[in-house]
């Protein structure tokens, strides 16, 4: 059962204040600069905050950008004081997380790491720690934007699917709907008014989003359309032209989960060692490189070819949905203009599309 | 054994032993126990896990790998080149190539060591019941044939007769020389070896594994051939395997990729929708043949 609760907008700060007395609240934050950001921090009275979309994604609320795996240090055996013992430390805290105001698209980002990190061979222990610790409170979207196409890959603007609880805004405030028990237990618990009423302004406010949309082409075929162009290496060079190989696409994408893993410090030292898991990025040449020089994918077409057929083809084969929740970052932070759209309509051979969506086709726009 | 219900689709993951520990990231600690100098850039490392109830109940089969770690310098994947029978200890044999495999030659007895294994599958041996197995190793690629062929021939009464065929660069390459005496001599192995480049002590075949094999010209009936070597032995090996008939299910090999994770999740040992990790490092060319070509 759904419960609805409305948040008017001029209690916005008591409620950040209510979640803010058992958790870290991370909202979005306006970061002025030679490039205006807006990025995910921890709320504190006082802190000003927005409801805009953010340039970055949350996804660092479950999978930080460099972590500590478990420490290590070489000390004295009590027994014995002239041998030593390696002593691992992996204890993991998990702190209880909310992030208020993300977007469907990056709520719908969680579900995709998920699917790798809790329900593979082994569980992740770290992410599956701070993924129970985390609860997630999506802004739906009032229209779409630029540069994203959610309702192309399965989602929408206000798609439920890896948040807790949906807000719309509506006359006067939010109307915030509960998805799960956790969403349902913090709405409960909160002081917020009743929204049942709102109901039908809140329904009001999505079909208008989703009017705001274009059209979006159908992309059954995609995973079988991308696996047959792989040995078309002329058409991977193509897309790949322009490309840079800086990773921003990856590092700016909320299902990119890619990760590596390295030692630092010594653990005969006093400040011990440290083994660290850091975000990696698929689209270095180091990635793959062996120690023996072989590199499986030295050309950067062949790592575009590789992340354009995790996200519509792989991903898919192994879990049943794409790996990509059409937030369209990647197309906004790209330095060089790359449109991943553009890629992938032109591999299922969809050339007017590209058209009717305004996307920049390097094949036909020449 | 556990058993393991698809974790993913489509294609389900045959049942292996897995992790033993519950943190899938945190090696055990293990205690080097003894160092071979196999060549100049190989050396066989024996580890013994410092719990003791761990290292009486490890298990693994055949193929399987782990992940070992020199703190502070990093982890790398190396097949466990004992065989399963073997309880005292696990070995691994590495080759001099980067920062890592260089911290594990600088390794001394009695040095703590990081271990996260068994990982990935193993070799399908109880599809070979009743035939021949014609094993095919170059260079450091015997690490993972001599795992498989050890187990196999201490069952050797379930299977056809068993050949090894050992290739290297020159004499002095040649790694498990411990071992070769008995290779040759055993009545129940025909075991050929071969170097690139002889020298005046070399008494045995010269010229490279393809050229050699299709001399031997094993005959592909009722026989399995297992390959491990480097990527361009690999490749010229299994086009005269097919030349001399070998059908594709029949010509098992082990793949190599960088790994990092090793339980299927950080995303580079793919090939296609498979992860080298967790769907091998052991495949048949048949399924390979049915795989982006991106090895």
């Amino acid at each position: 059962m759904n419960c609805y609760r409305f948040l008017a907008k001029d209690a916005l700060s008591a409620f950040l204040a209510f979640l803010a007395e058992r958790e870290r609240v991370l909202v979005p934050v306006e970061k002025n600069g030679a490039r205006s950001s807006v990025v995910f921090e921890e709320w504190h009275e006082g802190l000003p905050f927005t409801m805009l979309k953010s340039t970055v994604p949350p996804k660092a609320a479950v999978l930080p950008q460099c972590e500590v795996l478990f420490t290590c240090r070489r000390v004295p055996d009590e027994g014995d004081q002239n041998r030593h013992v390696m002593v691992l430390d992996d204890t993991l805290t998990a702190q209880p997380t909310v992030i208020v105001a993300t977007r469907p698209c990056d709520a719908r980002g969680f579900a995709v790491l998920d699917r790798p990190y809790l329900n593979g061979l082994y569980q992740d222990p770290y992410y599956a720690a701070r993924r129970k610790e985390l609860t997630v409170l999506t802004l739906t979207c009032p229209t779409g934007c630029e540069s994203c196409f959610c309702h192309w890959v399965g989602g929408g603007p206000s798609s439920p699917e890896g948040s807790d609880v949906l807000l719309t805004e509506i006359e006067g405030g939010y109307l915030c709907q509960s998805v799960t028990e956790k969403g349902r237990s913090l709405l409960e618990r909160s002081a917020l008014p009743d929204g049942e009423d709102r109901l039908a302004s809140m329904q009001e406010a999505r079909k208008k989003a989703y009017q705001s949309l274009g059209r979006a082409p159908d992309l059954k075929t995609a995973p079988q359309r991308i696996s047959e162009r792989f040995s078309d290496l002329d058409f991977w060079n193509r897309w790949t032209e322009a490309c840079i190989s800086c990773g921003a696409c990856t590092y700016f994408c909320p299902t990119c989960y890619c990760f590596t893993i390295t030692d630092e410090g010594d653990p005969a030292h006093a400040e011990g060692g440290r083994r660290l898991r850091s975000w990696d990025n698929c689209m270095s040449s180091l990635f793959t490189r062996e120690a023996s020089g072989h590199n499986p994918r030295r050309k950067k077409a062949e790592r575009m070819r590789n992340r354009i057929s995790h996200k519509y083809a792989t991903y898919p084969e192994n879990w049943g949905v794409f790996s990509c929740s059409g937030c369209g970052r990647c197309v906004s932070n790209c330095p060089t203009g790359i449109d991943i759209r553009a890629i992938l309509l032109s591999a299922l051979g969809k050339e007017e599309d590209m058209i009717s969506h305004g996307t920049q086709s390097k094949e036909t726009g020449q | 054994m556990t058993t393991i219900t698809n974790p993913r689709m489509p294609h389900g993951i045959t049942p292996r032993p897995l992790l033993p520990h519950a943190n899938a990231y945190a090696p055990m600690l293990a205690t080097v126990h003894e160092i071979i100098e196999e060549s100049p850039t190989i050396k066989s490392i024996r580890v013994v896990l410092n719990d003791d109830e761990a290292q009486r109940s490890f298990t693994f089969e055949p193929g399987q790998v782990g992940q070992l770690s020199v703190f502070g310098a990093g982890e790398a994947t190396f097949v466990i080149s004992s065989p399963p029978s073997e309880k005292r200890f696990l070995q691994f044999s590495v080759m001099l190539a980067g920062e890592v495999t260089a911290a594990i030659h600088r390794l001394s007895v009695g040095e703590t060591v990081g271990v996260r294994a068994p990982l990935g599958n193993f070799f399908p041996y109880k599809d070979w019941f009743g035939k021949n197995v014609f094993f095919i190793a170059g260079g450091i690629g015997i690490a993972p044939i001599r795992t498989i062929m050890l187990h196999v021939l201490e069952h050797a009464e379930n299977y056809g007769s068993l050949h090894l065929l050992f290739g290297a660069r020159k004499p002095g390459d040649l790694a498990f020389k411990q071992d070769i005496p008995d290779w040759l001599t055993r009545s129940d192995l025909d075991c050929t070896l071969c170097v690139d480049r002889a020298d005046e002590s070399w008494s045995h075949k010269t010229g490279m594994v393809p050229s050699v094999l299709e001399e031997l010209a094993p005959q592909p009936e009722n026989t399995v051939a297992v390959l491990c070597g480097p990527p361009v032995m690999i490749k010229y090996t299994i086009e005269t395997l097919e030349k001399l008939g070998f059908s594709p299910e029949h010509i098992i090999t082990t793949l190599e990729k960088r790994m990092k994770c090793g339980i299927g999740i950080c995303g580079r040992c793919n090939i296609g929708g498979l992860y080298v990790c967790v769907d091998g490092p052991v495949f048949s060319w048949k399924t390979l043949q049915g795989l982006p070509n991106e090895l």
